[in-house]
């Protein structure tokens, strides 16, 4: 069990000309859970959509649970990711389908069971993440947070051995971001599962996870536990965690010579 | 000037590029047809949103077009003191042409609209990739039952369309006009042939219905996931589905009606 669970050795990745990872190692272990960190286009969603398959990356393996992502096909892929799921940034629930046919869509899908069973499938799914009561709800009438802990509710559905949250504490209100938080570390290690959080909400991952990579430019600018992030005097880091305007990651987008500009007319 | 054959050349290529992605589209969909109709009320609802709630506006605009039909159709005919083939007229106009295509065109605005904003706004919400990696396949799940649903509603839309139409020609004609009853359905019944006249129009209604159908699915799910990029695959889909009609009933009809 020591082999990690997600692999991905020398990734680079591009759209058309535009290099988006130049050089990514990194692994996340069985049962942990792993924040990937960076600043926003950075490219860490494209992580999570690689250890998906959605995309492919142009040099470099992804290997999740002993197999090449990139080299399966469309029966293969589909059969990894049933043990796969994936929290969206607004939880992307579907909208013509009440919380309780949302979180029964891929028992449905992928299952015979009878509707008993789905019922109390759904149920305890529902009842994990305090929703229990909202289950005749339309995805309309929710909260944000709400409408997060249902799609969280959805994705666990299937008991899934790889958890990946894509910005899950993006847009919510101090308690629903607390909420989501321990749900993801709890849900973890009571799936025995392993989580990837992409986010850029140190200070709530500095409380849950195990073990941290910092992306800048394409390649992995720093990594470690969230007691060496915490103590760590990389300048990059310590911008982040301190959330410094300025630093290694600079206040401006590049752009040329100020006073030409200004005084050139067209930029 | 080198530039404008320039500009010419490449909107041809897009142009072809275009009808490739569309063609491929097409094949995908047919191939992941499969639970369209083994798991039949996934295509029972988008009948009922395409077609059933379609009917009004069908119903209503065949009576329309139908009363006009009639006024128009009598003024004329009685010129030449033919008014008793007034139901001759006004059937043959909606069983061939004004049946088909006015409900193609009214179709493609009230439901292909509708199917390309749903689709868009499913991807704009991640919907549509959120279901792929829930390892169901999109185009099964989302975008195949609404082909079908409506390929099956267009033909019964035009159906209706053209009874209704006959039926306006009728109430203006006789119960209005006064031509007589009998003459009226007896020369409609003697001059519409049903394999030449009937078959070809459904034919022809059910060529709109995939060519409609297809451009909406592929329109919205095609669509720059954007606000904007939904509101100009659905103005995309609307003229676009107009156009096609238009052009796949000239190149019809030159085939089917020669005389």
């Amino acid at each position: 069990m020591s082999e990690p669970l997600v692999r991905l050795e020398n990734v680079r990745f591009a759209y058309g000309e535009r290099a988006i990872l130049r050089d990514i190692s990194l692994s996340i272990p069985r049962g942990k859970v792993v924040a990937i960190m960076g600043g926003s286009g950075c490219g860490k969603t494209t992580l999570l959509r690689l250890i998906g398959g959605q995309e492919r990356a142009v040099g470099g393996r992804v290997t999740v649970d002993g197999q090449d992502v990139a080299g399966l096909g469309r029966e293969a892929l589909y059969t990894l990711r049933r043990r796969m799921g994936m929290l969206f940034q607004f939880g992307a629930l579907f909208t013509d389908m009440s919380v309780f046919d949302n979180v029964a869509f891929p028992l449905r899908e992928h299952t015979d069971l009878p509707a008993e069973l789905i019922n109390d499938l759904v149920m305890m799914k529902l009842h994990a993440v305090g929703l229990r009561g909202a289950a005749r709800l339309m995805p309309g009438e929710l909260s944000g947070g709400m409408a997060r802990r249902v799609a969280l509710a959805r994705t666990i559905a299937l008991d899934p051995m790889l958890l990946m949250y894509d910005e899950p504490f993006t847009g919510l209100n101090p308690i629903s971001l607390g909420v989501i938080g321990q749900l993801i570390r709890r849900l973890n290690d009571a799936l025995g599962a392993s989580s990837v959080i992409v986010t850029h909400d140190i200070q709530e991952s500095l409380q849950i996870v195990d073990y941290i990579y910092f992306i800048s430019e394409g390649r992995v600018a720093a990594e470690g536990t969230p007691e060496a992030i915490r103590n760590s005097t990389d300048p990059f880091v310590h911008q982040f965690v301190h959330a410094e305007a300025d630093g290694p990651v600079p206040f401006h987008y590049p752009a040329g010579d100020y006073a030409t500009a200004l005084v050139g007319g067209a930029g | 000037m080198a530039d404008v054959f320039r500009k010419m050349g490449s909107m041809a290529i897009n142009g072809i590029w275009q009808l490739g992605f569309i063609a491929r589209f097409f094949w995908l969909i047919l191939v992941y047809s499969g639970q369209s109709f083994t798991r039949i009320h996934l295509t029972l609802r988008e009948l009922y949103f395409s077609g059933v709630m379609s009917l009004l506006i069908i119903l209503v605009s065949g009576l329309f077009v139908g009363l006009v039909l009639g006024l128009q159709g009598y003024e004329t005919l009685q010129r030449y003191g033919a008014s008793d083939s007034l139901g001759t007229l006004v059937a043959l106009s909606l069983v061939r042409e004004l049946g088909p295509v006015v409900a193609g065109l009214l179709f493609a605005s009230r439901a292909g609209s509708a199917v390309t904003a749903e689709i868009g706004l499913m991807k704009v919400t991640e919907q549509l990739k959120a279901m792929d990696m829930m390892a169901v396949s999109p185009i099964a799940r989302v975008v195949a039952p609404r082909f079908w649903g409506g390929v099956i509603s267009m033909p019964l839309l035009a159906a209706l369309f053209s009874a209704m139409g006959v039926f306006g020609g009728w109430l203006i004609g006789v119960v209005v006009i006064g031509v007589d009853d009998g003459a009226f359905w007896a020369q409609m019944q003697d001059a519409v042939d049903f394999r030449y006249d009937v078959l070809n129009g459904v034919i022809k209604s059910c060529v709109f219905g995939v060519a409609v159908a297809l451009i909406a699915v592929f329109e919205g799910y095609d669509c720059v996931p954007t606000a904007e990029g939904v509101s100009r695959a659905i103005t995309r889909t609307v003229v676009s589905s107009a156009l096609a009609i238009l052009a796949l009933d000239f190149v019809m009809t030159s085939f089917m009606f020669r005389g």
